[in-house]
């Protein structure tokens, strides 16, 4: 089951352009940069873009912090959105419980089929941003520099990179469990989307407002961009420990969520 | 004769409406069971609780003799279903649609999957439909697609809702065609359908579902079996009351209806008697008469309370 729900989230085309558009915007980016050799100042702009300039090495994070706040939650929320909903509103969902196949089994698959896609699309945005960097700017693998200043030797900069992804995967897992929670309680795929986004949405604008400071710390964007602070020397943990366990949180909540409501649901789609 | 599928008590409650209200249906071994009712009269609830996809306010449903929808692993894999007409991923060819079904669950063996595949789309009449994505098919195409996925596992039981759905008269034909062989083939078939012809030259037995109660249930050939009159026609019916006098049951133009359930005698009588006579028959109620007797006002009409 694990196999055909990845047959189909990778066999799909729309699959691969919304992989391919979402890396068209750090391209662009890079692509300008070049062009003008214009770089936020550092503290400006998204993380890691100003010292791109000087070393193409550090475009992966950079290319990761451009699509994370809007764009990649986006792609999440439009592909978790659809796990459930998307076969419902098409009426495969009946014909794929009569089969039979077990709803628990069912929301596992789709749950596996969205890491995936979530994991691809991580990792295809840092290679593509490497790329990208290696080929526009000076990359400078042998020495890489911190955000506190000091240098990082190659094997830290590629360790810290992967953890990076690691995290950033993490917190789109957040976003794909309300996609999946929302996927189960409606028939349309869109409105499911709409639901995560629309969360991410409410959590970014309190995140800036003071007076909701006291629930900042349990908004799902809240450590969003603490994989910055693995780029710190020392590594500052704190934010980004906090950020897993948040996210954990909330993907535990909302997948238990998801399963009691589907596994006693009427499917009438 | 084992039960194939039955139901005790079954009620489905949809907030205030009560969709499915209190049904035993029994379906035998060996059955062509035409399920009858109007739109809307609680079909479609039924078959889904049927196949465990609506779970039940009330009652029981056990399906291959497995309870459901707890069963549902173990008995779903014998029963290939159509449910409220096709559906396939557009993008996908009907095979490629097929092999994922096929693959998602248990039952068939993999290896033979390919086979079984061109099987099912040549017994629906789509083997030379090649790679076509399902979204360039027709209406029909799509209908024939559903019945192959729901014959992929060469199942015991068929629930078919609606099967004939958008086929052509020559396709609603092989359709029939293919049912009544498989059901030689040793096929119990459960056919959900409001067209009374279909049903009444496919079933051996027939179901009637009116506002979620099931108001009849029994053999196709107990409810049309002979009422003992005989129908006569003739160019003079007048005749035919004076000879036949207080056995005229009613008389429509020169369409007679005379007690007696031997047409021969009916006839001997008239011919004695010199009334000219262009036809005799049994008369039998038809299937529209029985359910149109059974069943209330269609479904679907909303009266002012």
């Amino acid at each position: 089951m694990i196999g055909t729900e990845l047959r189909k989230t990778f066999g799909r085309p729309r699959t691969w352009v919304t992989i391919a558009v979402l890396n068209a915007l750090p391209v662009l980016v890079a692509v300008l940069l070049r062009l003008t050799d214009l770089a936020p100042r550092p503290g400006e702009g998204p993380p890691f873009l100003s010292a791109v300039l000087t070393n193409g090495a550090l475009f992966p994070l950079a290319a990761l912090a451009i699509v994370l706040p809007l764009f990649l939650p986006i792609a999440v929320a439009v592909v978790s959105g659809d796990a459930v909903a998307g076969e419902a509103q098409a009426g495969t969902l009946r014909y794929l419980l009569a089969r039979p196949v077990g709803r628990t089994r069912l929301l596992v698959a789709k749950l596996v089929a969205v890491m995936a896609f979530v994991l691809v699309t991580v990792v295809v945005v840092a290679l593509v941003g490497y790329a990208v960097g290696s080929v526009l700017f000076e990359a400078r693998p042998a020495a890489g520099t911190s955000v506190s200043g000091t240098s990082l030797t190659t094997e830290e900069l590629a360790g810290r990179t992967l953890l990076a992804i690691g995290y950033v995967a993490v917190s789109m897992l957040g976003v794909a469990a309300f996609g999946l929670f929302f996927s189960t309680l409606t028939d349309s795929p869109l409105a499911a989307a709409l639901g995560a986004l629309a969360v991410l949405v409410t959590s970014s604008l309190l995140f800036t407002l003071d007076a909701a400071s006291p629930i900042a710390p349990y908004l799902p964007t809240r450590y969003w961009l603490a994989f910055v602070d693995l780029f710190r020397d020392p590594v500052l943990w704190r934010d980004v420990v906090r950020g897993l366990a948040l996210q954990g949180v909330y993907v535990g909540v909302l997948l238990t969520a998801a399963w009691a409501n589907f596994t006693t649901k009427d499917v009438t789609s | 004769m084992t039960a194939v599928v039955s139901t005790r008590g079954l009620v489905k409650q949809f907030g205030r409406v009560r969709a499915v209200d209190g049904i035993d249906l029994d379906v035998r071994a060996g059955d062509v069971y035409g399920f009858l009712g109007a739109n809307g009269s609680g079909k479609t609830t039924t078959v889904r609780m049927l196949l465990g996809l609506v779970l039940p306010t009330r009652g029981e449903v056990e399906l291959l003799g497995g309870r459901m929808p707890r069963a549902g692993r173990r008995v779903l894999p014998r029963v290939g279903a159509l449910i409220e007409g096709p559906a396939h991923h557009r993008h996908l060819s009907g095979a490629a649609n097929l092999a994922l079904l096929d693959a998602a669950g248990p039952g068939g063996r993999r290896r033979d999957r390919r086979r079984r595949i061109a099987e099912a789309l040549d017994q629906v009449g789509l083997g030379g439909v090649g790679r076509r994505p399902v979204g360039a098919y027709s209406l029909g195409m799509r209908q024939r697609l559903g019945l192959a996925g729901a014959l992929l596992r060469r199942p015991e039981l068929l629930v078919l809702d609606e099967p004939t759905n958008g086929l052509d008269p020559q396709g609603i034909a092989e359709v029939r065609a293919l049912l009544l062989d498989l059901h030689r083939g040793g096929t119990t078939v459960f056919l959900s359908s409001h067209l009374l012809a279909e049903v009444e030259q496919l079933c051996t037995r027939v179901g009637v579902l009116d506002r979620g109660r099931l108001v009849l249930q029994d053999e196709l050939a107990r409810l049309t079996a002979p009422t003992g009159a005989t129908v006569v026609d003739t160019p003079a019916p007048e005749r035919v009351r004076a000879v036949l006098d207080g056995r005229v049951l009613a008389a429509d133009g020169g369409r007679v209806v005379v007690r007696g359930p031997d047409p021969a005698e009916v006839n001997a009588l008239l011919v004695g008697a010199g009334v000219p006579v262009r036809g005799l028959a049994l008369q039998r109620p038809t299937l529209e008469e029985v359910v149109l007797a059974a069943a209330g006002t269609s479904a679907d009409r909303v009266e002012r309370p």
